[in-house]
């Protein structure tokens, strides 16, 4: 130990020079407006990697659809599990003059309640949540993920043969307890006596976990499974190998199991992206809470064009859709 | 609690149980053989991670398991050259070069992972392997005889691993390596090339180890091992350097890791009581270590260079 | 470092992106301008604290891998002061919550300190464990009692703290940057870790123990405190960072990802590479970490500039640490003189009893 120190010591210099000369390079930075021809230019944080199959996935495939609508230029900068690296990014893209920023992540909302105040002009978004801060360029967006929930509920209440359901859950906040408790009511709704156990493994990213909590369930019973974030790839593996039906919630998780994923619900953010973009180019802050449900068409449905869906199960599903779309089905979620 | 106690669930726990055990063991007999010599490797982290991701890789583009096993095996036997030639050859001190080597195969395997793979592709892992005869046996049968392979080649490998240090004359220049070198040395038994030999199988088990998560879960992602290898270096002292102390304390981690997510799927334990069940491996491992490093010492050499004539 | 910039150019070629595009953004993005700059010292901020007490521990003859749990536990601690005295003005509250969160550090690497002094638990294990300990300890916390009433009351229900009292914010400094308190602390208590291992008795003698634990027995001073000691100082620096990383954040509160690194950004191990890169000298640590930093951040810009994963720099971290571990010792050798005091202590009859010589500080019987 002593010599490694002794001959660390003597190496060290180098390191100074090269960050004396590097400080030394430091330049100055630019600062750009919009004019009205300009695209849009929005930014987006998001907690995992942009093709997750889950939740940045969604946000980062309404962005290109917004993108053939809308005249604009986007960044991401993904992966920032980190709070407070997404803090550091969030106000970097304000510093750099987007006009939209999206915070895509219930878990940056502290940080923004900070940052937003010191950018008056610029429009930020994020969700998902029900909090503006009481602030004008602030947007909150939430999904009735419950309502989703409860059509998949419905459809594994209906495919379930040996009548017990594990859903496995990361965190239990927001649109995922949401998700999970409109799926217990859904199934619950077809038949009151099937079983279904929750397991809340406390993390977004442990794939490990994951796939051992869906093991237990398949252990306890369970011949149905649903789950959310991006974990759960770890439990759809699990799935595969036993040949347990899933169903999958944020991003269309067919390509995640052809043989076993039934159904997914599908977050698409275009409807709350669009209206805070007309909000834009009216040139009016309106920071508001924006809840995409399936009537405005922020929630759908994706089915597995692979997997034989009984015709009387997708039936059922439809019609419990409908009702939820027009209001005749109610969750009984908040 | 009484869903617990129900024979079903508990075999069900059991067999979970050696399942999650195997990674554990597999790195940490590797660990064993390396310490027995002398040689600490902290990397094994990093190491498990390239060997998880190698066997994904090779697996997602060959639809080969047994060619993915392959790879895992030859990514950690690489990195155990790496390694060698870093502790050995250079003398690197031992613990920074094993965070090294652990942030590299971190780095490393996330890189490669989002570069080449990117979305997360599910690949057909190991499928459970039913043992003629003894799998048909009531309650042991289920939970010992249908794991996959790498869980009957890590258990295999602990009476191979007592064999090997313990009966054979490779086994013997191991301990006199990692005990008193200098005697070893004078001797005629080459310090170096025992401990190249124990670094390179070290490795190689260590990334099987990394490969059997893979290969079982069917999926790869950044950080996939979550601090399985720092554990299995933990499961080293735990077991006082011996394979069977090794395996008791791979089942111990096993067996409180199934019974926890059973207990969570079935909502026995719910909320903010799971955090605590969460540390019980933890704390029950230091105060393993506390009474262990009473009773047994490790190799004397342990962690140190060997350096001839002085 | 520069084999490193070489294979990470290779590296780049390979993932067919231009290594000088790439390298330019990196450099662009951790030294490009005022803003930029910041951000690098405000990333290498806690790997400066982690890796000046780290030097501590290192002189003294043990490895303080525990930077994680201990970061969280001076966290905890500071929030908590926080939490019951959030009215105590702000030239007060500071100060206080530096004390506290450098008392939690300190108790959490203390016990690693005893573990090894006095039932001989080998420290790179016991602070691994202590690591995971302090991570459940903490989402236990914010799941339950120290969660917002906010989150509570809305059913969001996000593992954190509330806004915790603005008279706790560190102060941000003058010159238009993010720049806080926490920097200039951070470079103090560097220069104070210099001072302690080299100006005063104290570090005489925690060197010495790292150095011949034998000897320093012999001149009557107990090695086992001074284990004890070091991994207490080293753990106070990580409390501190823990402090930087909750009071100095945009959202100033304490909060999880609900992984495996919850809100440290893995400066606990970050902090052992800045360690190194300095030297393991705590002032040649703060050129070291604000380099560091700045590879952090450039990275994120380069990952931008040339969609090569941020990862790169990671793995290459990596390289550099052996690389450097591995050239130092050829080196050493040359310079004969620690290696016959090892030998010395090698022959020594304490050691044969002693359960592990890299542990050294063991007292023989």
């Amino acid at each position: 130990m002593t010599t490694l120190i002794r001959s660390l010591i003597r190496r060290s210099w180098p390191v100074g020079l090269v960050v004396l000369a590097l400080a030394v390079s430091a330049c100055a930075e630019e600062e750009t407006g919009r004019s009205a021809d300009d695209p849009i230019r929005i930014a987006m944080v998001g907690p995992s990697a942009s093709n997750d199959l889950a939740f940045t996935q969604s946000m980062v495939d309404s962005l290109n659809r917004l993108g053939q609508e809308y005249n604009i230029e986007v960044d991401i900068t993904d992966g920032t599990f980190v709070i407070e690296d997404a803090a550091v990014a969030i106000r970097g893209y304000a510093e750099d003059g987007f006009d939209i920023v999206l915070a895509h992540g219930s878990q940056f909302g502290g940080s923004l309640s900070e940052i937003a105040p010191d950018y008056p002009d610029t429009y930020f978004a994020w969700g998902t949540s029900r909090d503006t801060f009481g602030l004008s360029n602030v947007y909150s967006y939430s999904v009735k993920s419950d309502q989703g929930g409860y059509i998949n509920g419905a459809m594994a209440a209906h495919l379930t043969e040996s009548g017990t359901i594990g859903v496995v859950g990361p965190i239990e906040v927001g649109d995922i307890k949401a998700y999970i408790d409109g799926f217990v009511a859904g199934v619950a709704s077809v038949d009151s006596s099937i079983t279904v156990n929750v397991n809340y493994i406390d993390s977004f990213s442990d794939v490990a976990l994951a796939a051992e909590a869906a093991q237990a369930h398949i252990e306890a019973g369970a011949d149905v499974l649903t789950g959310v974030s991006q974990m759960t790839v770890g439990a759809t593996g699990v799935a595969r190998e036993h040949g347990v039906l899933w169903f999958g919630s944020q991003s269309d998780q067919t390509p995640l199991g052809e043989e076993i994923v039934v159904a997914s619900q599908i977050y698409n953010w275009d409807y709350q992206l669009g209206q805070i973009v007309e909000d834009l180019l009216a040139g009016e802050q309106n920071g508001r809470v924006i809840t995409a449900d399936f009537s405005n068409g922020g929630l759908t449905m994706a089915y597995n064009p692979n997997f034989a869906l009984d015709a009387d199960v997708r039936e059922a599903a439809d019609a419990v859709q409908a009702g939820i779309t027009d209001g005749s089905i109610s969750t009984g979620i908040e | 609690m009484s869903d617990f106690f129900t024979v079903s669930v508990l075999l069900a726990t059991l067999a979970a149980g050696i399942r999650l055990a195997t990674p554990f063991l597999l790195a940490a007999l590797g660990e064993t053989l390396g310490q027995r010599s002398g040689v600490l490797n902290l990397g094994v982290e990093g190491v498990m991670l390239l060997g998880a991701y190698g066997a994904y890789y090779a697996t997602l583009r060959t639809e080969s398991v047994l060619l993915g096993i392959v790879i895992g095996l030859a990514v950690g036997g690489a990195m155990g050259i790496v390694y060698g030639v870093v502790t050995l050859a250079l003398k690197a001190e031992q613990g920074i070069s094993g965070i090294g080597i652990f942030i590299f195969g971190l780095g490393l395997s996330d890189l490669l992972f989002q570069k080449q793979v990117g979305t997360p592709t599910p690949i057909d892992g190991l499928g459970d392997l039913a043992i003629p005869v003894l799998g048909d046996l009531p309650w042991v049968g289920e939970v010992l005889f249908h794991q996959n392979v790498l869980v009957y080649v890590a258990f295999l490998l602990v009476p191979a691993m007592w064999y090997l240090i313990n009966r054979t004359p490779f086994g013997m220049n191991v301990r006199a390596v990692g005990e008193t070198p200098e005697a070893a040395d004078s001797l005629g038994v080459s310090v170096n090339r025992t401990r190249y030999i124990t670094i390179f199988v070290g490795n190689a088990l260590a990334g099987l180890a990394g490969a059997s998560l893979a290969l079982e879960l069917g999926i790869f992602q950044q950080n996939l091992t979550n601090g399985h290898g720092f554990i299995a270096v933990a499961l080293v002292y735990f077991g006082a350097w011996r394979p069977v102390g090794v395996m008791a304390g791979s089942m111990v981690f096993g067996l409180v890791s199934a019974m926890v997510l059973q207990w969570k799927t079935l909502g026995i334990v719910v909320g903010t009581t799971a955090s605590i069940v969460g540390m019980f491996p933890a704390v029950l491992t230091i105060l393993v270590l506390v009474l262990v490093s009473r009773r047994t010492g490790s190799p004397s050499a342990l962690t140190r260079p060997f350096e001839r004539g002085h | 470092m520069l084999a490193a910039a070489l294979i990470g150019a290779v590296m780049l070629l390979i993932l067919g992106a231009n290594p000088l595009t790439g390298y330019a953004a990196l450099v662009d993005g951790a030294f490009g301008g005022t803003k930029n700059l910041a951000n690098s010292a405000l990333k290498a901020m806690p790997l400066l604290l982690v890796g000046a007490g780290i030097t501590v521990a290192f002189r003294t003859g043990v490895i303080n891998i525990g930077g994680e749990g201990q970061i969280i536990v001076g966290a905890i601690f500071s929030t908590l002061l926080v939490l019951a005295v959030p009215d105590v003005p702000r030239f007060l509250l500071v100060p206080l919550a530096f004390l506290f969160g450098a008392l939690g550090g300190a108790v959490w690497g203390g016990m690693a300190g005893a573990l090894k002094s006095y039932a001989g638990v080998n420290e790179i294990l016991s602070t691994i464990m202590l690591n995971i300990i302090a991570v459940q300890i903490l989402n236990l916390l914010l799941r339950g009692p120290l969660m917002d009433p906010g989150e509570i009351e809305r059913g969001s229900r996000i593992p954190h703290t509330e806004r915790l009292s603005g008279n706790a914010d560190l102060p941000i400094l003058p010159g238009g940057t993010r720049l806080h308190l926490g920097v200039v602390v951070a470079v103090l208590m560097a220069v104070a870790c210099y001072v302690l291992l080299f100006r005063t008795t104290q570090g005489l003698r925690l060197r010495a123990s790292g150095h011949n634990p034998f000897a320093s027995l012999y001149a009557g001073m107990s090695v086992k405190r001074n284990v004890v000691l070091a991994f207490m100082y080293s753990g106070a620096m990580c409390g501190m960072a823990g402090v930087t990383l909750v009071f100095g954040s945009e959202g100033h509160r304490l909060a999880t990802d609900g992984g495996a690194t919850t809100f440290t950004g893995a400066a606990g191990f970050n902090g052992i590479v800045a360690a190194l890169f300095g030297g393991l000298h705590p002032l040649w640590t703060i050129p070291a970490s604000f380099l560091f930093g700045a590879l952090l951040v450039g990275a994120n810009a380069m990952q931008r500039a040339v969609q090569v994963p941020a990862a790169l720099i990671l793995a290459l971290n990596g390289l550099v640490v052996v690389f450097v571990v591995g050239s130092m010792q050829a080196r050493a050798r040359l310079g004969r003189t620690a290696a016959r005091l090892r030998a010395e202590a090698r022959e020594s009859p304490a050691d044969t009893e002693a359960p592990d010589p890299d542990a050294a500080a063991e007292a023989p019987p």
